[in-house]
């Protein structure tokens, strides 16, 4: 029988029994989601992000929007009312890191995709105040400036590592798609897809 | 929970909780020691620290145990009852998603008759009932307010309301269909066409539409212009066309701007103003015709209080 004098003077084997026991949850919690079909498999219809949105993700990441938006539709029908289908596993599979956010002092953007024109969020985005008078959301004019995301290429290819799945051919088309945008348009790009592959009601 | 990829997983996952749970409880079980007798002295563990420091083997404390059990006990009777081991449902059947749509179905129930009496009326005098005002109100301000403001009285690009004026038409059945079709306003950009002097006449041509202060001789200039490159959608006398939603300039309500500067951008670079279809702006299909109803309704009456 091993005595609790042995563990203590060997520590060694203390850290082994501790990483052993601490791990337990996480592996019976975490390890199983990596062989479950709807956590590792996109909804129908859904791609990865097109250079163009990719670069507006990153910019909405740089900005903090996930300090304030969510992107997680709960199964609540006040929020299904709101919003639309609640949000399923297989709609992040290409988000690295997922950004579902756990504050909500402005909307839920799960599901934004589509439900304002472009119009709207070039407005909105430069002034809030605009077309929401009640809103308190920061302007972010300075987006209206030229997009430079040098390393778009390196970023596909990474995000190849873990099976995002880009071909070589829309990795070196990469750079010519975001020429002459600025960083409005991608981060207008990447709302505007966000949640349209959403389960239909 | 049945979509794992192989049969292991669901044993995996059992096994790993049930074996935790059993044997914590022989794990606490060996460790305990008898409580002691009235008087009785602690058991001294054969060990010292740092030349004189020595351990008592109390036992542990009674009220500590128990609450150590009963949650070993909470464990295994949330496990019986509840989804947690890997395929097993659990005695209560439930989901999250079968929750969800009890509640749904819990609404759609409560909601339906109250509905069902407003499908009866046409949309003209659902206008008038301040109960089908009230929810239409709050369906405005969930699902339109963003653009079209919470007054409704719109935004530079997103149309007023309020007012009388109506690009694609302000009948009840043509509110409904904008709401439920949603509409995509395309006007081209003109600029190259025109360029850069013929699109300042054709604004002031613009201008003097509507009557305001503009500069006649560029306005006579752009007449000819207007008719060749403008008259087939806003028409020869530039009153507009509501099948296209092409605006009337001839009054005095500008979705753009009526400065010259924003005329001369509107007709240099065109616009393009979209209204999402209701399956975008509707968060779900759950009593979606009623909803719509109550929409056209609500924005047919707020044009008809002046």
């Amino acid at each position: 029988m091993l005595k609790h004098e042995t563990i203590e003077k060997n520590i060694g084997l203390l850290i082994v029994l501790t990483i052993l026991v601490v791990s337990i949850g996480g592996l019976v919690q975490i390890v199983p989601l990596f062989f479950q079909t709807s956590m590792t498999q996109p909804v129908a219809g859904l791609t990865p992000y097109t250079p163009l949105q990719l670069a507006g993700r990153d910019i909405y990441i740089r900005e903090g929007c996930v300090g304030c938006h969510s992107q997680m539709v709960r199964p609540f029908r006040a929020e299904t009312e709101r919003y639309g289908h609640y949000s399923v596993a297989g709609e992040y599979v290409y988000d690295r890191p997922f950004l579902w956010g756990s504050k909500r002092t402005g909307p839920d953007l799960q599901r934004v995709g589509g439900r304002y024109s472009d119009a709207w969020h070039y407005a909105h985005l430069m002034n809030p105040r605009d077309v929401v008078p009640e809103s308190n959301m920061p302007a972010y004019p300075w987006l209206d400036r030229p997009l430079k995301d040098a390393h778009i290429q390196q970023k596909m290819r990474t995000l190849n590592w873990v099976g995002t799945g880009y071909t070589e051919q829309q990795i070196a088309d990469a750079p010519a798609e975001l020429e002459g945008k600025t960083e409005l348009d991608a981060l207008v790009a990447y709302l505007q897809v966000l949640g349209t592959h959403a389960p239909k009601n | 929970m049945s979509d794992f990829t192989s049969g292991f997983w669901p044993i995996y996952i059992s096994l790993i909780t049930l074996v935790s749970i059993v044997g914590t409880w022989i794990f606490l079980k060996m460790q305990t020691t008898r409580k002691l007798a009235p008087g009785e002295k602690p058991e001294l563990i054969e060990h010292t620290w740092d030349e004189d420091l020595q351990d008592l083997n109390n036992p542990l404390p009674r009220w500590w145990l128990g609450l150590f059990y009963s949650t070993l006990v909470f464990a295994l009777v949330y496990l019986a009852l509840w989804p947690g081991l890997g395929n097993y449902a659990g005695l209560l059947g439930w989901t999250s998603k079968g929750e969800y749509e009890a509640e749904v179905k819990a609404a759609e129930a409560k909601f339906q008759p109250v509905y069902a009496g407003f499908m009866k009326q046409d949309i003209a005098s659902l206008a008038a009932n301040p109960e089908a005002h009230a929810i239409g109100r709050n369906l405005f301000l969930t699902y339109c307010s963003q653009c079209h403001g919470s007054d409704a009285a719109g935004a530079a690009g997103f149309p007023n309301l309020t007012d009388h004026d109506w690009l694609y038409g302000g009948d009840p059945d043509t509110i409904k269909a904008t709401i439920t079709d949603g509409r995509n306003g395309v006007m081209p950009a003109m600029g190259e066409a025109l360029g850069s002097d013929g699109t300042k006449q054709v604004a002031n041509y613009v201008l003097s539409l509507s009557g305001r202060p503009h500069d006649l001789a560029l306005a006579e200039a752009g007449k000819q212009k207007f008719a060749d490159n403008c008259a087939a959608c806003h028409m020869p006398d530039g009153t507009g066309m509501a099948a296209l939603g092409a605006p009337n300039l001839t009054d005095k309500v500008w979705l753009y701007g009526g400065s010259e500067a924003a005329i001369i951008e509107t007709i240099a670079k065109g616009r393009n103003g979209v209204m999402p279809a209701a399956a975008q702006t509707l968060g779900t299909t759950s009593n979606r015709d009623a909803k719509l109803h109550l929409l056209a309704a609500y924005v047919y009456g707020l044009s008809q209080k002046q």
